[in-house]
């Protein structure tokens, strides 16, 4: 049944008594045309635009736990695209466009709201960083713009912006068709279009090993629910990809740590946009239910636990007062962990891999979520034509091996 | 003032202290020791908040920290705090509350018209609508929704108050002091142990503060507490006691975070006082008796102001002295609520009714209520209630009947059961197990060094509680390394066992689809909503959360959470344990973000670091930049100078006469042993072996990728001993980069490392008169050119002080830069100062410092690099030492992509009208005019104003730029483009003959 006001209104007259199930619960069929591992938004994405733009509707999609429940659903929903290179001012650029279309192109409201990025500038060094992003994305039509003190103020009247603060903000580089959507609408939405087409999601499903024939080339998959063929299989299993990767024997630059992010109670609204301080480590936006959200750093230490050390939180919120002191006596609600995959260069790898039919989308670190239609759009080319598509042809695991390497950290100078 | 509500027993409130408070500006009185929610009851007021979606009225339902809806904010101005729960908040004289997320008032809200459009508020309705067309979420509908949501506001003032930490260690940690924790502490206090006791509460004793009954060994429960915690005072050296401190957070490693609440309580703080205080407590052993929290009963409309728990309403009575109605209805499926039923009696309550929802109630409790002649109906539902801002009445309806009788009332007290509050075991990351038999999650196997004692364990009786808090408090102390202690009993008498419990949604004769069945009261999450989500396939608990919202409130399902697992699971007819838990998560209950901060706030931020001639440059009116931790002078303007014609001067006098320069913060590493040769051959590109003693070096780091990471002059010391200088921002990353290979990749290599970047003071003498201004301050160092050639170094005296002596150059001049111990810093910086004036020297900064290295065509780390930059694209090869067998970074050089033609080289750039400075960061392009999506050949990594030059410059980037000598490119800029030619990097004295005078 189609989502719309009618509908709702429709629906109510009948006590939503009739509303469907979202997606299907199939039990697997013994082989697939191509098989998805990790049912989070870019894996769900996968699926999708498999089945809608490339015609592969006999596909399934593999989850260990329930879908969407990885970084998908643990993440501070931040979106942007004003990133320093090339390459990766394509692949966010691309899916930020995809994200202004996406609530009606899923019948899904996604709440994709452009509320403006805005990126906090404390040092002559940070100044000539953001300013190299701002013409060098204004070279790639990308908006980015940057501001004196006084207007990152007038857009975020709640900002401090005194130059007594023992970090003064020096200025700031906004993007404003940056901002933020709902992160779990954004598995549902696709999860729901895609079972729609056919796609079966295959909940609490783990995998335990890849089959692989005497060339090499992948068969299926060992499952928690039994064995299941294919001859493509696309990995999207976040911080357990190295895990799965390793089935099929193929080592992976990456390296998990736990992220933190953390949510105030409920206030009526105070910030109207995002706020980001790679300096001073801490970024701020405020969801529809009221709620602060703020994210907070990575461990100093691999770890697979979904939790972090208290030191952590406290840094991001000291710097957080800082920028907003007016906000010192709200307080914590939750804080929670999740699993982010780092690659050397911070940036993703999408790619096919020295295995036949194994295909990986991994290495997000900690800015996958405002990636997913993209990624997923062109993580989907990459396994039907078995060759990338050219806005990701640049992110290979290869790039490790010939130093194409591409380095957002470095350029920004920051951890995370 | 009328005490019509307040019982005959005071319970802990001092009647003889009144106090004044306001709430929604209207005055009210209370007393000593009450809360705000008890003080509100005794004046008749239940009303106090609304819910989140549909802006009901809602009264208060608990009497702890686990409140839904009596969330009320405090104080005014810049101490205006939202969203705190009545029942937490103490009672002082001249206490200033407000209702919350209601408008115009709290008896009148406009917002209660979403409750009439409930039909379509379902769950996840925003997921269905508001998608068209695209631009109307944000610029439409998202304003409205978020004007509607949200509870109280924040202050748009700074924060006046501080805030605190302190770090602790014990042997036992006891979080809560109910029965269990109290006996708990003294058991492990007897043994000697130190034991901190937390309890979130203001006073100690839990439960027991509610008791009217109970005897402790003979004394009345209040009595007992008194005197367990006076001899835990008592014990003052090795006992922390810790009332109104919540432990939120349970982490690795017997690590735990707790917050206490300082002043908040207080109507005159002191100001010195923190507001809140951190608490960092590593404990050897821990013993959770956090007690259990009572659950509401789920039926259709059970969310009218007068609808309270039982044994809050019980607590109310007995501890406050209040009487929160006056003809009341009890609904449970536990005996609990017939002690409720009988304290309130004894208070003067009417009891009409207890329905029990349990076909059968043969306890002592339901006897006693029957023989104290209150009408018992078992097998009985609560179907529902009427009433408008108040309940008046209570729907009630034997099981397997459509009929419904209307009890007058107003005051419905419930009971479901309890839920062991296993919040701190599951953040210990120790595993629950379900209870088939009582239908409750409770603690299994630990995980780290803890126990759980009493009602948090699932423990239901007070005996039980004792008994499990004193054999708690044995074991851990016991496991701690302290003492064995001896076995402690109490003895009990007027306690009786409670027991029973009900999850889910009370059946009854309306249709479902159609009332309101609140299991999540404050972001009004009904039953029906719980059922749509599992429809709509939502089958895992987290799915239900989620798409509902239930237990995502300021109570993070306290109340909720059980009650919406027990009916999604009957939805999916899977068991309760099938369907799983949603993460129990730091904190326990909200913490203030300044608790958090505590003292790391203005320049306690982050640490200053100032180097030792900081106040001379103070003095001299220098403009300061922060570089990392540190303060850097940035330039020293004369009057009526701007930084440009400050900058311009300080260039021209360095390269005329000399210039003086505070170098310290360049960080220094000592790189020591018999191995330092092979290990400076590893870790920096250039070859070491060969360097004599008194020489220095520019040494080149690269990290594993071959990229450059950071750079800096090395001097030999001796044989074994270099002096290596970094990057000021670099210092910490390169020490760890050193450690991390010394320890993991060549432990063999026997090497020590110091950091004594704050060892020395630097100070940087450069110019053609730089020999002639320290020469007359110099002691046994020979500083001709011929005896101390540029880069190099020497051991002497300077002032009488011993110095390490570099002659190196950033400037492109003669130049000495003189290492004393930081003590003499300002000393030699003015003996210095004193000879440098002679020649009309000046004091420079770190602009006038980029400007002439940039004029040099010196890279700084960081600005002409990102992290991908090679020594080759900076011209550095000469650098590389091309017979070591290996460095780090070496293999990654001649990898296919670093050693392709076109790769990004660094370059000079004139722009073709000689006064325009270009833009740091600014694009290198071939046409002036790109289309959008041009790729860029480069960028302006440095650009100044030259004074020595006449004329602008800059350093660029710029693809296989080495190639381009002469050509013309484009800076395109917003206003049009920029022509700028190639050129080589070096701008200044080409052939060095400077630095060799």
């Amino acid at each position: 049944m189609r989502f719309s006001f009618l509908n709702l209104a429709k629906q109510a007259l009948s006590a939503h008594r009739h509303w469907p199930e979202q997606w299907r619960f199939p039990e697997p069929k013994a082989a697939y045309d191509a098989i998805i591992i990790g049912a989070g938004g870019h894996g769900l994405g996968t699926a999708y635009y498999l089945a809608k733009e490339h015609g592969l509707r006999n596909i399934a999609v593999l989850e260990k736990g329930w879908l969407g429940g990885g970084n998908t659903g643990r993440n501070t929903t931040i979106i942007r695209s004003n990133y320093l290179w090339e390459e990766s001012q394509g692949l966010y650029e691309h899916s930020v466009k995809l994200w202004e279309n996406l609530s009606s192109e899923l019948n899904y409201n996604v709440m994709y709201s452009p509320r403006g990025v805005m990126m906090l500038a404390h040092t002559v060094h940070d100044i000539q960083v953001f300013k190299r992003h701002v013409h060098a994305n204004r070279l790639q039509g990308i908006d980015n713009e940057w501001l004196t003190p006084e207007e990152a103020k007038e857009f975020c009247p709640i900002l401090n912006i005194s130059p007594n603060m023992r970090y003064p903000i020096l200025g700031a580089a906004l993007q404003r068709r940056g901002g933020t959507a709902r992160h779990d609408a954004v598995a549902w939405g696709y999860a729901r279009a895609a079972s729609a087409m056919g796609v079966d999601i295959i909940q609490n499903c783990e995998v335990k090993g890849i089959r692989r024939d005497p060339s090499g080339a992948v068969t299926g998959v060992e499952t928690t629910k039994g064995f299941i063929g294919t001859k493509k299989i696309g990995v999207v299993a976040a911080g357990h990809t190295s895990v799965v990767m390793g089935m099929a024997d193929v080592r992976m630059p990456l390296e998990s740590y736990p992220l933190q992010a953390l949510v105030s109670e409920p206030i009526k609204p105070i910030m109207p946009c995002v706020v980001m301080s790679n300096t001073i480590h801490a970024y701020m936006s405020q969801s529809d239910k009221g709620e602060l959200v703020i994210g907070a750093g990575t461990d100093a230490y691999t770890s697979y636990s979904q939790t972090g050390g208290l030191h952590i939180t406290t840094h991001t919120l000291d710097a957080i007062c800082e920028l907003f002191p007016n906000v010192r006596r709200l307080r914590m609600l939750r804080n929670w962990g999740g699993i982010v995959d780092v690659t050397p260069d911070r940036s993703p790898i999408l790619s096919k891999t020295p295995v036949k039919g194994l295909y990986v989308n991994c290495g997000w670190g900690t800015g996958g979520f405002k990636a997913t239609p993209g990624s997923a759009n062109v993580f989907a080319h990459t396994i039907a034509k078995d060759e990338p598509h050219p806005i990701n042809a640049a992110f290979t695991i290869d790039r490790f091996k010939t130093g194409r390497l591409i380095d957002e950290a470095a350029a920004a100078a920051v951890a995370h | 003032m009328s005490l019509t509500l307040r019982a005959k027993r005071s319970g802990r409130v001092d009647r003889t202290k009144p106090l004044s408070f306001t709430f929604d500006g209207k005055t009210y009185r209370g007393f000593e020791g009450d809360t705000l929610a008890s003080a509100l009851l005794a004046n008749g007021v239940h009303l106090m908040g609304r819910s989140f979606k549909y802006h009901r009225p809602r009264g208060v339902i608990t009497a702890g920290s686990d409140e839904p809806n009596a969330l009320v904010s405090v104080g005014s101005g810049a101490r205006h705090t939202p969203n705190l729960r009545a029942p937490q908040v103490e009672l002082y004289d001249g206490l200033v509350a407000k209702s919350q997320n209601a408008w115009p008032s709290l008896s009148f809200d406009v917002g209660a018209i979403n409750n009439f459009l409930s039909p379509l508020f379902v769950a996840g309705f925003y997921y269905k609508t508001f998608m068209w067309p695209n631009v109307a979420w944000k610029k439409l509908y998202e304003p409205i929704i978020r004007r509607a949501a949200g509870l109280g506001t924040a202050s748009s003032e700074p924060d006046p108050d501080h805030y605190s930490t302190r770090f602790a260690h014990c042997d036992v940690l006891v979080v809560g002091s109910g029965p269990a924790g109290l006996s708990a502490a003294l058991s492990a206090a007897r043994t000697g142990a130190r034991v901190i006791l937390c309890d979130e509460q203001a006073e100690f004793g839990g439960s027991l503060l509610s008791e009217l009954h109970a005897t402790v060994d003979g004394k009345p429960a209040a009595q007992w507490v008194e005197e367990a915690v006076a001899e835990l005072k008592a014990l003052a050296g090795t006992v922390t006691l810790l009332p109104r401190t919540q432990a939120f957070g349970y982490f690795a490693q017997n690590f735990l975070g707790l917050v206490e609440r300082v002043t908040d309580h207080l109507a005159t703080p002191d100001p010195k006082l923190p507001r809140d205080r951190l608490w960092q407590v590593r404990a050897k052993e821990v013993v959770i008796a956090a007690g259990a929290h009572e659950r509401p009963m789920v039926f259709p409309d059970n969310d009218r102001p007068g609808i309270m728990l039982a044994d809050a309403a019980r607590t109310y009575a007995n501890r406050y002295g209040v009487r929160p109605g006056g003809r009341a209805v009890v609904a449970t499926a536990h005996d609990s609520a017939y002690q409720a039923a009988l304290d309130l009696k004894a208070a003067g309550v009417s009891i009409e009714l207890i329905a029990d929802l349990r076909k059968e109630a043969n306890g002592p409790l339901p006897m006693a209520a029957r023989a104290a002649g209150i009408r018992v109906e078992t097998g009985m539902a609560i179907t529902g209630s009427t009433g408008r801002l108040r309940v008046n009445a209570a729907l009630v309806s034997k099981l397997g009947t459509d009929g419904e009788e209307a009890i007058p009332c107003d005051l419905i007290l419930m009971c479901g059961g309890w839920t062991p509050s296993v919040h701190l075991f599951s953040q210990s990351r120790g595993k629950l197990v379900f209870d088939d038999a009582r239908q409750v999650f409770i603690p299994g196997e630990s995980a780290q060094a803890e126990r759980s004692a009493g009602a948090c364990k699932g423990s239901e009786t007070l005996a039980q509680a004792f008994e499990d808090g004193f054999a708690a408090g044995l074991d851990a102390a016991a496991k701690a390394g302290c003492a064995q202690g001896k076995a402690t009993q109490v003895k009990l008498a007027g306690v009786l066992d409670a027991h029973g419990g009900f999850l889910g949604a009370v059946p009854h004769p309306h249709d479902a689809g159609r009332v309101k069945a609140f299991v999540d009261y404050q972001n009004d999450v009904t039953a029906k909503d719980i059922k749509l989500a599992t429809r709509e396939g939502m089958r895992s608990i987290e799915h239900v959360k989620r798409y509902t919202t239930t237990g995502m409130a300021t109570d993070q399902g306290k109340l909720s959470n059980m009650n919406a697992l027990a009916i999604a699971a009957e939805a999916l007819g899977k068991p309760i344990p099938a369907v799983g838990l949603t993460t129990f998560r730091q904190p326990y209950t909200p913490i203030s973000f300044g608790a958090m901060a505590n003292h790391s706030r203005g320049d306690l931020f982050d640490p200053v670091r100032k180097t030792a001639t900081h106040a001379w440059a103070e003095a001299q009116g220098a403009v300061f930049e922060d570089v990392g931790l540190w303060k850097r002078a940035w330039y020293f303007p004369h009057a009526g100078e701007d930084m440009h014609a400050a900058v311009l001067r300080e260039c021209k006098t360095v390269r005329d006469s000399a210039g003086v320069f505070d170098a310290s913060t360049l960080g220094k590493i000592e790189v020591v042993g018999p191995d330092a040769a092979e290990f400076m051959n590893i870790l920096y590109t250039n070859p070491w072996s060969k360097l004599e003693v008194g020489r220095c070096r520019y040494g080149l780091m690269l990290n594993e990728a071959g990229f450059v990471m950071d750079d800096g002059v090395v001097g030999r010391i001796a044989e074994d001993r270099f002096h290596v200088t970094t990057t000021t921002g670099g210092a910490p990353r390169v020490l760890n980069h050193m450690e991390d290979y010394l320890q993991t990749e060549f432990p063999n290599l026997k090497v020590a490392l110091t950091s004594t970047t704050e060892q020395y003071s630097v100070v940087a003498v450069q110019g053609p008169n730089a020999r002639k201004i320290i020469a007359p301050l110099i002691d046994g160092i020979d500083i001709s050119n011929e005896a101390m050639p540029h880069m190099s170094v020497r051991l002497g005296k300077i002032c009488g002080v011993p110095t390490r002596l570099f002659r190196m150059s950033f400037t492109g001049e003669l130049g000495f830069e003189v290492n004393v111990p930081a003590d003499y810093g300002q000393a030699i910086w003015e003996a210095i100062w004193a000879e440098a004036q002679k020649y009309e020297a000046c004091a420079y900064g770190t602009e006038t410092m980029h400007v002439l290295r940039a004029e040099k065509g010196y890279i700084i780390v960081g600005q002409e690099t990102d992290g991908t930059v090679t020594p080759n694209d900076l011209g550095l090869d000469w650098a590389i030492g091309k017979a070591k067998p290996d460095f780090v970074g070496k293999r990654s050089l001649t990898r296919p992509d670093l050693v392709k033609a076109d790769r990004k080289q660094l370059v000079g750039l004139l722009t073709v009208e000689p006064q325009t400075v270009l833009e740091e960061g600014a694009q290198i392009t071939l046409i002036g005019n790109p289309p959008a999506g041009t790729s860029a050949l480069g960028h302006v990594t440095s650009s100044y104003q030259s004074a020595v030059l006449g004329r602008s410059f800059a350093l660029a980037i710029v693809s296989a730029g080495r190639a381009r000598m002469g050509e013309t490119l484009y800076v395109p800029m917003p206003d049009g483009p920029i022509a700028v030619t190639v050129t080589d990097p070096v701008f200044y004295d080409k052939e060095g003959a400077k630095l060799h005078v």
